[in-house]
């Protein structure tokens, strides 16, 4: 691209060198997909999305905290253990022990950070590979949550000292997260997802330390000749992420109103999805949170559209990972 | 071009006419003609930059857009690739060996063309096929072995019996011995006249008079991307050879003005660099100057010099594996990391913009501030007008041209990017800058509005010190200079006193 052409006014060439049109272009597709298959009206009734964006929130938080570790050049694999961790630590705290959420929430949100941070400074320090330290530490997390949970999903069921199970109420603040607002038709887990996506926006757009991370994504070494201390931002960015997957975690456990060790398998690879689907570049360096969103959008309602059509999971399955492809492809920076 | 009567009764094993070469705007070679003859070794000379590492990168099929042609055997040959150039009988041997680390010596030795017994690799007559070439040779090197797992120097063999295996005539060695200590070169050199007895032909790039002396037979000398002729070395004596590889008076395009030096701005005091670790050689060792505000001071140096090293070991890119004693302005430079020292008011503009100067996906204004961040922001907040009119500010100072300050560094120009590399400096209002290679890759024009930033930078009080491989440059803009060979400090000039042949004579360890 020649800067003559940076400078001109619109035109299509331009529109489709810019990666968030692009993505933007994919979404809208995936809304012409919608308008056609739209299961006898289903598509255009407001509950569909209300209820998309509610299935896709969590997802879409996982995906803003690896926005900023894939942006630093890094991945992070452990979100879907971090999210399970939480989530048991979550039930654990407020239905067995019923402590009050003002302190269950702050220690939810350090576990996460704590997790995700250590993940990150053993990437940092010790130069292991982001895709190693963050694997051992989906594998550890995973462990923590059944040891913690004992195996068990963390119910409202509570078994009590004379071997009898015995149900307590729902506490409150699952309630609060899994209510809708506005006369039912925004869900709170979406409220959530957009308060992350807006504070990830704000860090990474306005603060030093979102410069930094682009900075040594893009170059580390011209990052670190610079003055930027790469360990610690690397670190607060993985750190970040697990905080982040800690409030998916929150999301997850209030919904299913249960702490499952199980949960959240698998879910790193769509929060991966969707952040590189919305033009994020694996490589590091570019991309943003609003490109993330847009991914977030098109992965939820692409999967939306063929469950209300009932295509099938297992057809399901195969043409996302087409589309991914299909994604990839079209964000793929030309040669300039 | 002239070339000097080579041997009219041999023929040569591989004839390069009129080869030339350009990288976008930057000829860097031009109508150059080089004869290689068997049995004999032809050292090829020329300063950093002359062109001599992209003539052999031709040769060797690396570089495939050229102009000229090239003649091996009398039959004109255009090698596509390292492995074409291979087939035809060249080899070469450059400082980053091609050798796979994770592989036995037999492996790497017949990597690419296995021997092989219906369709599997035949590893037992490998192994005896590689030990048979390594005995012949006479290196005690175990072939099965994990390359990762020789010294330097055994790998650096192991690379030559592979050129072997494959029957190479001509083995190009671009500075073989920089990594090698004593008896570790006295093997090579051994290996080198074996293999001129088997008729093969060496080119070998050195930058030690010592060697050339030792081991030519033929010179050819190139500056500035052109030939400047060859001779028996017998004929070229180490003056005659130097004044071959300057003699360029460009003086007229540098307007150096400079001013009365002020205070004492760094001092050094035996310093020392471990670039790779206390246990290793210093790469700069026991080195003593001084540098005045005001003052431009050159740090002459060929590949191999320290004189980046040294950069980096002041500016704590090393961390703190330094020796010796470093002051600024009368106080003891803390040397810790790059943030201490651009607290400290030091810049160093590295010599590979695109490598280690600059984050190419990020804007003009994301890269000018990069290094200012600190006190550009508010609580670690971003003041984006605030970095606006910085990056505007240094902009105009170094006229730098782009469309918009918004626009990704990697769009722009090499000179453009350099402006941009100085203006991150810049604004961090450095009182030493350290300028590796300012000039390298870029225009004519960018260049003389370096100089000029330069004179004004220096007016202004600011200290210089500058690296340049192109020697006219280094005396040009120097007020004073000092030497390194090997880390060492071998010479220190004043401008009156500096003479290209001088300061290359000391660059190549003859003070």
């Amino acid at each position: 691209m020649t800067p003559e052409q940076t400078g001109s006014a619109f035109s299509p060439a331009r529109l489709w060198s810019n990666p968030a049109s692009r993505a933007l272009i994919a979404l809208v597709l995936v809304f012409v997909l919608g308008c056609v298959f739209n299961a006898d009206g289903a598509f255009f009734k407001l509950g569909t999305h209300r209820d998309t964006l509610r299935q896709a929130s969590v997802f879409g938080i996982l995906a803003c905290g690896m926005t900023l570790v894939i942006i630093s050049g890094g991945i992070d694999l452990a979100v879907g253990s971090v999210l399970a961790l939480v989530a048991v630590a979550f039930s654990l705290m407020s239905i067995h022990w019923n402590w009050s959420p003002w302190v269950v929430l702050p220690l939810c949100l350090l576990l996460g950070a704590a997790a995700g941070g250590m993940a990150g400074g053993v990437t940092a320090w010790f130069g292991i590979q982001p895709f190693i330290a963050t694997l051992a530490m989906m594998v550890f997390a995973r462990g923590l949550a059944k040891t913690l949970s004992g195996g068990m999903k963390v119910s409202t069921a509570v078994k009590q000292a004379d071997g009898n199970y015995h149900y307590v109420d729902v506490p409150a603040i699952f309630r609060f997260i899994d209510n809708r607002i506005l006369g039912g038709h925004l869900s709170m887990v979406t409220v959530i997802f957009a308060l992350c996506a807006a504070v990830a926006w704000v860090l990474l757009a306005r603060h030093r330390w979102g410069r930094e991370l682009y900075a040594i994504g893009g170059n580390e070494e011209a990052a670190r000749l610079s003055g930027v201390s790469v360990a610690w931002t690397k670190l607060l960015a993985y750190a970040a992420s697990g905080a982040l997957a800690a409030v998916a975690g929150l999301c997850q456990a209030a919904q299913e109103q249960q702490g499952d060790p199980e949960a959240g398998v698998g879910y790193e690879l769509t929060a991966i999805a969707m952040v590189v689907i919305g033009g994020t570049p694996l490589t590091g360096g570019r991309g943003g949170i609003g490109l993330t969103l847009l991914g977030t959008l098109t992965i939820g309602y692409l999967d939306k559209i063929l469950s209300i059509n009932a295509v099938p999971e297992a057809s399901r399955l195969m043409l996302t990972g087409a589309i991914i492809v299909a994604a990839v492809l079209t964000q793929r920076r030309r040669r300039s | 071009m002239t070339l000097l009567a080579a041997d009219s009764l041999r023929s040569p094993l591989v004839r390069l006419r009129g080869i030339g070469k350009r990288f976008g705007p930057v000829q860097v070679l031009r109508g150059v003609d080089l004869d290689i003859f068997g049995g004999e070794v032809l050292v090829l000379a020329g300063e950093n930059g002359a062109g001599k590492s992209t003539l052999i990168k031709i040769l060797g099929g690396v570089h495939t857009d050229f102009d000229g042609t090239i003649e091996i055997d009398g039959q004109v040959v255009r090698p596509r690739s390292p492995l074409e150039a291979a087939a035809l009988g060249v080899a070469i041997i450059f400082q980053e060996l091609s050798l796979v680390p994770t592989l036995t010596v037999a492996d790497n030795i017949f990597l690419g063309r296995p021997l092989t017994r219906r369709g599997f690799v035949d590893d037992a007559g490998q192994r005896a096929a590689a030990r048979r070439l390594l005995d012949q040779l006479g290196l005690d090197i175990d072939v099965d072995q994990r390359v990762e797992d020789l010294s330097i120097a055994q790998q650096q063999l192991t690379e030559v019996a592979k050129a072997l295996a494959r029957d190479a005539r001509v083995i190009v060695m671009d500075e073989p011995t920089s990594a090698l200590n004593a008896p570790e070169v006295e093997k090579l050199f051994g290996l080198i006249a074996d293999l001129k007895a088997r008729g093969c032909g060496i080119v070998y790039i050195t930058h030690k008079m010592e060697e050339i002396e030792r081991i030519a037979d033929r010179i050819a000398v190139l500056r500035d991307g052109e030939h400047v002729g060859a001779a028996p070395a017998a004929e070229l004596p180490p003056a005659k050879l130097v004044n071959w590889m300057v003699g360029r008076e460009v003086e007229h395009q540098f307007p150096r003005h400079a001013g009365q030096p002020g205070a004492e701005r760094l001092r050094l005091d035996g310093f020392s660099v471990w670039r790779n670790g206390r246990g290793n050689r210093p790469t700069v060792e026991g080195v003593s100057f001084s540098v005045h505000a005001g003052e431009i001071l050159g740090v002459g140096g060929l590949q191999g010099s320290g004189a980046s090293d040294l950069f980096g070991g002041l500016f704590g890119a090393y961390g703190a594996q330094v020796g010796g004693q470093a002051w600024l302005d009368s106080r003891p430079l803390a040397i810790a990391s790059p943030r201490r020292a651009i607290d400290q008011g030091l810049a160093w503009l590295t010599n590979d913009r695109k490598a280690t100067g600059l984050v190419l996906p990020l804007s003009i204004i994301a890269n000018a501030t990069l290094a200012d961040l600190p006190r550009l922001s508010t609580a670690g907040w971003r003041r984006p007008p605030l970095e606006i009119a910085a990056a505007r500010e240094q902009g105009a100072t170094l006229a730098l041209r782009a469309a918009s300050l918004d626009m990704e560094v990697g769009l722009l120009s090499g000179g453009n990017q350099q402006k941009v590399a100085l203006a991150k400096w810049l604004q961090t209002r450095p009182r030493l800058l350290l300028l590796d290679e300012p000039t390298r890759g870029i225009d004519i024009g960018a260049k003389r509005e370096i100089y000029q930033l330069m004179n004004d930078l220096t007016a202004r009080g600011l200290a210089i010190l500058l690296i340049t491989s192109e020697l006219p440059e280094l005396l040009a803009l120097s007020d004073r200079l000092v030497v390194l060979h090997r880390g060492r400090l071998t010479a220190e000039f004043s401008r009156a006193e500096a003479t290209p042949e001088k300061v290359l004579a000391a660059a190549m360890g003859r003070a």
